[in-house]
Formats: C-alpha cells, sequence, structure tokens
C-alpha cells in the first residue's frame, strides 16, 4: 500500500475528484445553509433600497467562472427586479454582456414578464480599458455610453434620463472573476468618492484579499459558491414564496452546487492527510530526507 | 526618437493623470487620457487578433511540426471574425428597421452566437473546470506538515474546507450555540479566521503591494525604468 | 497493442454504444426546443427564437400532435452535442495529451481571440471612435439612433491607434507603436500611483487604527479587545516581515517570524477559498454533461412529462 500510494498516478486522483463532484450531482445531494454576518449585509444593502431606486451592475465575469458567479447573478437579478428597483447592467470584461443577456432572459424575461427594456432595465454593455473606463464613468458616463449595448442612443433610453455619472447609483452590485473587478471597483469608484455604496459577489480565489475592505469601503461580500448559497437562502425566504415549487431550483443552483463542494472538500482533506501519511512513513523509513 | 519621444509621452500621461486627481478643475484632462486609453485598448484587441493571424500563417507557411493545429485555429478565428463583423442572420434594430446594420452583434439565434454558445463558452469553461482536478493533484504532492509554518497552513485550510460547507456545522453541532464554546464550532472559528487573521495578513499584503506599485509607477514616469522599452533600437 | 491504446479503444466503443442507446430509447437526450416569434416592423419581418422547454414541447404536442408553436432546433441540438464533445475532448488531456485536446485548443484560442477582436469592434471602435469622427457615416450605416457631434480630438486615439497596429509591420515600422504603448503605461502608471496609495495604502491604514481595549457598556469586552489586538498586531507584524531594510535577527526577526504565521494563516484561507471556487467550475461542466447533454438529471424541471 505504502509503495502504491507513494508511487500514486495523478490519475487517480483526477478519477477521484471526477466521482466526489460527479456523484452528488447525479444523486442530487443537497444540505441546508446558514446565512452568514456577509451574506446578510449584502442582502440588507438592498433591502435598504427603496422601489425606483438605481442599482449599477456591474458584471465582470465570463463563461469560465459562471460555474461560482451564475448563481448570484441570477439571485441579485431576481432580489432586484422584485424590489421594483431600476437596472443598469454594465460590464468590464468582453464576454460580460452575454452574461448579462442570458440571466435576463432566465430571470426578466420569464418571471418579471412586465418590466420593459430601457425603462425598468437597461444593458449598456462593455467598454475596454478595465479600471479607466471606471475613472472615466464616475464622472461622465456619457464620456464613454453614448448608446446601450444594442446600439440605441442613450438619449432615447427613458431611465438614463437625467443619469449624468454613476456617483448617482443608489447602489453597485458589482460580480467579479478578477481583474478587472471589485478591487478596481473599491479603489476607483468608493475610495474617491466614499458615498458610493458597493456590495459584491467574488470568486473564491479574490475573496480573502477583499477583506480588508470590509465594511468601510465594502459593506457586504459574497465569497464563492457558498457566499451564493446563502444569499439565495435570504432571498428565497424574504421573497420566494410566490415561485411555484417545480420553478425554484433555478434559485438555487448555489446550494445545489454545495453537494458536490462537501464532498470535493472532503476529499482534498484525506488526499493531504494521506500524503503527510506517506510523507512520514517514508521519513521513518529513511527514504525521505 | 526612438526612446526620448517615449520617455517623454509616459511622463507627461503619468503626470496629467496624477495632477487630475488632485486638482479638481483639471479633472477633465484625466478623463480625456483616461477615454483616449480606452479607445486604444479597444484598437488592443485588433493588434491581439492580427498578431495571432501573423504567427500563425508563419507557422503554416514554414510547414512547422503541427501546422495542421494553426490551420484549425485560424479556420475557427476567420470563420468567428467573419460571423461576427459582418452580423450574418442578425436582424435590425426594431427601432430603426430599415437600417440593416443596425441590429445587436450578439443577438440570440445567430451564427456568431452559436460559435459563443457551443464553442466558446464550453471550451473556456472546461479549460478552467480542469483546475479542480489539478488543484486535487497539487494537494496530494505539494502540502507537507514539515514544520510550524506549513501546520498553521494545513491547519487553516482544513478548517476553511470544513467550515464553508455543511460538513463543519454537522461536525461541531454538538457544542450549544448559546454556550461559552460556541465560537470554536467550525463555521464560526472560519469567520473568526477570515475576520481577523485573513484581514491582518491581506491587508499587510496589499499595503505592501500598494507601496511597491506606488514606487515602480513613479520610477516609470520619471524614466528611472526603462525596461518596457526593450534593449533595442526598434 | 499498447495499454493507451485499449483504453481510448474501450472508451469509444463503451461510449459510444451508450450514446447510441441513451439517444434512441426512451425520451431520447440533448434535444433543444425553440418557440418561433414572427415579428413585423414596417415593411421589414423576421422570425425570432425563443427557447422553449422539452416539458412546454411534451405538453404542446399532447394537446395538438401536429402543432408548430413549439418545434426541436436542429442548430441548437446540433451545438448540445459539440459542446459536449468540446467538453469531454478537454477533458481527455487528463488522461494524456492527444489530438483531439488538440483540436479542442487550436478552436478556443481561434474563436476567443476573433470573439475579442469582434467585440472591441462593434462596442468600442464603432461607437467609441468611428460615432466621433465620423458620426454622419456611423449614423447611416450601424448606429441610425447615435446623437453625437465630430469631436475631432478623437483623431490622437486614432493616430496612436494606427501607431499601435503598425507593431505588426517589419522593423523599420514596427517601432512606432512604442508611442501609444507609452501613452498606455503612462495612464496607467498615473491611474495606479494615485489610487492604490489612496485606497490600499492609506485607507487601509485608517481602517487598522482601532481601539485595542474594547469597553462595551462599562465592562472589559475581553474578546473584542484580543481580536482587536491580533487584526492590529498581524498587520504590524506582516509588514514587518516585508520589510527587507533590515536584517531579521533579534526583535525584528521574531516580529517578522510571528508575520510569516499570519501570512501563513491567510495562505490557507486563500488555499480553501481556491479549492472551493475550482469545484464550483466543475460542477457546472458536469451538470451540463449530466442535465443539458444526456438528461440524466433535471434540477431545474425542464423535462416535466417528457
Amino acid at each position: 500500500m505504502y509503495e502504491f500510494l507513494k508511487n500514486l498516478d495523478r490519475r487517480w486522483i483526477f478519477m477521484l475528484m471526477l466521482l466526489a463532484v460527479a456523484i452528488p450531482i447525479l444523486f442530487e445531494l443537497t444540505f441546508p445553509e446558514k446565512p452568514t454576518g456577509l451574506a446578510q449585509a449584502v442582502f440588507d444593502e438592498i433591502e435598504a433600497l427603496d422601489p425606483g431606486d438605481k442599482v449599477l451592475m456591474a458584471w465582470d465575469f465570463d463563461p469560465a467562472s459562471e460555474g461560482e458567479l451564475g448563481p448570484m447573478a441570477t439571485a441579485f437579478t431576481y432580489h432586484c427586479a422584485t424590489k421594483g428597483l431600476k437596472l443598469y447592467y454594465m460590464s468590464l470584461w468582453p464576454v460580460g454582456p452575454q452574461m448579462v443577456d442570458d440571466n435576463i432572459a432566465n430571470v426578466i424575461k420569464t418571471d418579471f414578464p412586465d418590466l420593459v427594456y430601457g425603462v425598468d432595465y437597461v444593458n449598456l454593455g462593455y467598454k475596454s480599458g478595465n479600471e479607466a473606463v471606471i475613472k472615466v464613468i464616475i464622472t461622465d458616463i456619457r464620456g464613454l455610453y453614448t448608446t446601450d449595448a444594442k446600439g440605441t442612443s442613450i438619449r432615447d433610453i427613458p431611465m438614463m434620463q437625467g443619469i449624468e455619472n454613476i456617483q448617482q447609483m443608489d447602489l453597485i452590485i458589482n460580480i467579479s472573476a478578477g481583474y478587472a473587478g471589485t478591487t478596481e471597483w473599491v479603489l476607483f469608484a468608493v475610495t474617491p468618492y466614499p458615498d458610493i455604496r458597493l456590495v459584491a459577489g467574488v470568486t473564491g480565489v479574490q475573496a480573502p484579499l477583499l477583506y480588508p475592505y470590509i465594511p468601510e469601503q465594502l459593506p457586504g461580500l459574497l465569497g464563492a459558491i457558498k457566499g451564493a448559497a446563502e444569499y439565495e437562502k435570504l432571498v428565497m425566504d424574504a421573497y420566494g414564496g410566490d415561485i411555484p415549487p417545480e420553478r425554484k431550483n433555478k434559485y438555487l443552483k448555489g446550494k445545489l452546487r454545495m453537494g458536490p463542494q462537501l464532498i470535493a472538500h472532503v476529499l482534498i482533506i484525506v488526499l493531504i492527510i494521506v500524503a503527510n501519511l506517506v510523507y512520514f512513513t517514508g521519513k521513518r523509513r529513511g527514504e525521505v530526507s | 526618437m526612438k526612446r526620448l519621444i517615449p520617455l517623454w509621452i509616459t511622463a507627461v500621461a503619468g503626470i496629467v493623470l496624477i495632477i487630475s486627481y488632485f486638482i479638481p478643475p483639471l479633472q477633465s484632462w484625466g478623463e480625456d487620457a483616461a477615454i483616449w486609453f480606452d479607445v486604444l485598448a479597444g484598437i488592443a484587441f485588433i493588434l491581439g487578433g492580427g498578431n495571432i493571424l501573423k504567427i500563425h500563417l508563419k507557422k503554416i507557411s514554414d510547414r512547422v511540426p503541427g501546422w495542421g493545429f494553426s490551420v484549425i485555429l485560424l479556420t475557427a478565428f476567420l470563420l468567428t471574425l467573419f460571423v461576427g463583423l459582418s452580423k450574418i442572420g442578425v436582424h435590425p434594430n426594431p427601432l430603426y428597421p430599415t437600417y440593416a446594420w443596425s441590429g445587436y452583434y450578439r443577438q440570440n439565434g445567430t451564427p456568431f452566437w452559436w460559435l459563443y454558445e457551443y464553442a466558446f463558452k464550453p471550451l473556456t469553461a472546461s479549460m478552467f473546470a480542469m483546475l479542480a482536478f489539478y488543484i486535487a493533484s497539487a494537494a496530494f504532492r505539494a502540502f507537507r506538515a514539515k514544520n510550524i509554518e506549513a501546520v498553521l497552513l494545513l491547519g487553516t485550510a482544513f478548517i476553511i474546507l470544513l467550515g464553508r460547507t455543511f460538513a463543519g456545522v454537522w461536525l461541531t453541532s454538538w457544542i450549544p450555540d448559546d454556550s461559552g464554546f460556541a465560537g470554536l464550532k467550525i463555521e464560526n472559528l472560519t469567520v473568526y479566521i477570515m475576520q481577523v487573521f485573513n484581514t491582518a495578513g491581506s491587508r499587510a499584503i496589499i499595503i505592501g503591494i500598494a507601496l511597491g506599485i506606488a514606487s515602480t509607477s513613479l520610477k516609470v514616469i520619471m524614466g528611472v525604468d526603462r525596461s518596457w522599452l526593450g534593449s533595442g533600437e526598434a | 497493442m499498447q495499454g493507451r491504446t485499449i483504453v481510448w479503444t474501450l472508451l469509444f466503443v463503451l461510449g459510444g454504444l451508450f450514446l447510441v442507446l441513451r439517444a434512441t430509447t426512451g425520451a431520447g437526450m440533448a434535444k433543444v426546443y425553440v418557440k418561433p416569434v414572427p415579428t413585423v416592423v414596417g415593411d421589414v419581418s423576421w422570425t425570432d427564437h425563443e427557447l422553449a422547454t422539452p416539458g412546454e414541447y411534451a405538453v404542446a404536442t399532447a394537446a395538438d400532435p401536429n402543432q408548430t408553436d413549439i418545434v426541436l432546433s436542429f442548430w441548437r441540438t446540433f451545438g448540445v452535442w459539440v459542446a459536449a464533445l468540446f467538453t469531454l475532448a478537454i477533458f481527455s488531456f487528463l488522461y494524456s495529451d492527444n489530438t483531439l485536446y488538440k483540436i479542442a485548443e487550436s478552436i478556443v484560442i481561434g474563436v476567443s481571440a476573433a470573439y475579442w477582436m469582434v467585440v472591441g469592434f462593434w462596442d468600442v471602435i464603432v461607437p467609441n471612435l468611428m460615432g466621433k469622427l465620423v458620426p454622419n457615416m456611423v449614423k447611416a450605416w450601424a448606429m441610425p439612433g447615435l446623437k453625437e457631434d465630430a469631436e475631432y480630438l478623437y483623431l490622437i486615439p486614432l493616430v496612436l491607434g494606427v501607431m499601435l497596429l503598425c507593431r505588426l509591420g517589419p522593423k523599420s515600422v514596427s517601432w512606432w507603436s512604442r508611442w501609444p504603448l507609452a501613452f498606455f503605461i503612462g495612464v496607467f502608471c498615473g491611474l495606479r500611483l494615485t489610487h492604490y496609495l489612496h485606497g490600499n495604502f492609506l485607507n487601509q491604514i485608517r481602517n487598522a487604527i482601532v481601539s485595542l481595549v474594547i469597553v462595551d457598556n462599562g465592562s472589559f469586552d475581553f474578546w473584542d479587545s484580543l481580536r482587536s489586538v491580533i487584526l492590529v498586531g498581524g498587520v504590524l507584524c506582516g509588514i514587518v516581515y516585508f520589510f527587507f531594510s533590515f536584517e531579521h535577527k533579534g526583535i525584528v526577526g521574531r516580529t517578522a517570524k510571528v508575520g510569516i504565521w499570519v501570512l501563513m494563516i491567510t495562505f490557507g484561507a486563500g488555499f480553501g477559498y481556491t479549492v472551493m471556487g475550482r469545484i464550483a467550475l466543475l460542477a457546472i461542466r458536469l451538470e451540463f454533461i449530466f442535465d443539458d447533454w444526456l438528461w440524466l438529471i433535471d434540477p431545474t424541471n425542464q423535462r416535466i412529462g417528457v
């Protein structure tokens, strides 16, 4: 056994990981969620808004991180639409507007068919330049956004009337998969203009480095799929009553993905323990220096 | 001409951005520079695409080993470029129906959308999904509790891995919520580690990064660091 | 026959058999349905296709077997197969490098490079450069709603942009690209210098200045005080570790050692969160394989009644 583990082909580890993720998905394994303070803070920031308040949905992610961030995006749109907020979507990532389009199709068009494009929500699309885009739109949105994503002049979009810059937004919700993302929104929007309120949903890789901004520069943060699952629970507990049970899982994808998370996390821990047992056995036998 | 003017451009652009941050009446200068930067960033996509075209055309013409994959790459590249730029299958914007080119190029159901939905999306997502396998393999091969630092790292990782799933809740569910030991529940330990130790460590890191970025930026703007110009004349 | 060839052959034969059985028996798999929505605006007409679930198709067909409100979409169904095969081609690299993986890799580079070029053209160059320099032409061609006047200051980014593209040319012209590059770097450094010092240096120092002795309702709060001490002490020790102007000996060395411990805990937390992220990325691909392609699971109840 020791020799087998010492020279273990990594493909066995790949196989174990595949099974650890695949089996819970196939059996739709789920566990209860208990929201933590940061998810509650995100929820409360949105709850504090009144119908008609303006929210900038800055969605800086692409399909590569949709597994982590897609459920947050769905829950954010549902929560904001339920609250009757005005949604201004934009992205600093080239594929971001596609994520916005998918979300509008999955949430707004199916569950909020009365909302009107240009009146209740708008997709402003993508602009290149990363933080330099924030630098411009923080004082002059029309310096870059002369049209929405579809090419309609923003002067013809009713909900853009009177919007000069993003300081006029009552809240910025950022979903971030990396650069440019939440760090840039904190540094280039919130830091020079501290009245701006920002909450974010981010990938697991970014989350630990964003904690120093909490709560002064970033009042709420959803970290990785666990953050999404916690926030989904809060939203569904508060506003999920009207959704037929057979359609509810669309808004609980984070919770569904926490099943494979648990098994895979346990697998990683077991792998590390086994590897250490092998290492110390080898050391005792004098095979490892 | 080849080195001096670029150094001056960098210095002027950098100083304009810095000044505009501190002097509100000059804010519009910084804005204009940022807008030009954004437009140039858009043009840089063309440079990137052009570079790929150039490299792979050369590979094909030189018949280097694996040139067949360059043919596949360029076919995918040119096909996507053609259907995207020419808005194949895109209907006009309903507000301006007589303008054939006024439609939304990402429109659902078009060939460009199809290439995104069934090629770009699954391929990029699968590439990143592979990292799950590699991180498992790395965990098995790299983490050894050789000293106190490694034990701290591993111990924290275990608590976070358990505490961010129901496993953590279940393992310490026997500790009553209202007892003096509730802070030792794994899910509470996770929160404590993130909000205290992780915040302290990350704060030290980002303060260090800020100082590094500030000093590097100053050196570049002042022309002390010229490495970005390369060593050659051209 | 080599072991690897046997494995591949077995995988292909068994996988192929499973797919044939799955596709031809029962409800089948991987079918995508759409609702054709004819649209007429003035003299122009077209048909949009809205996505419909297999469950909706089943209900519509049960009510009227000849209905055409919801139809099977050949291209989207074919697309699901293509996407699934691409996913498997990428995953095949886990066993060993192979031609299928290299083909998929070539396609992803080609498609993504072109995708970003198209995005750069339609989202930035047309509205933000051409729309500023030749607005009438852009209005007459692609953006009739554009209401901008010409701004000739945009000749500067145009010239810089052309110079940037000189990089693709021979050496005699490629050095021109240094000018726009210099502009890029200057703006980037200017932006980062100010904002990083403000947000990541000054603000972080301000955030770290907290009361070390917490008194709550007149009584000393030990746990909150300890928390503040660790928070402030951890930051200071961490910074001392990054301070290389003094040799890490004596009190500096001991402080730096504590700094390393704090950083190790931070890296451990980072590792835990990174694992979490990576697994979610794998989960969504497997959900696609099992749900959208093979129809083995139906978590969002798309196929009720199929």
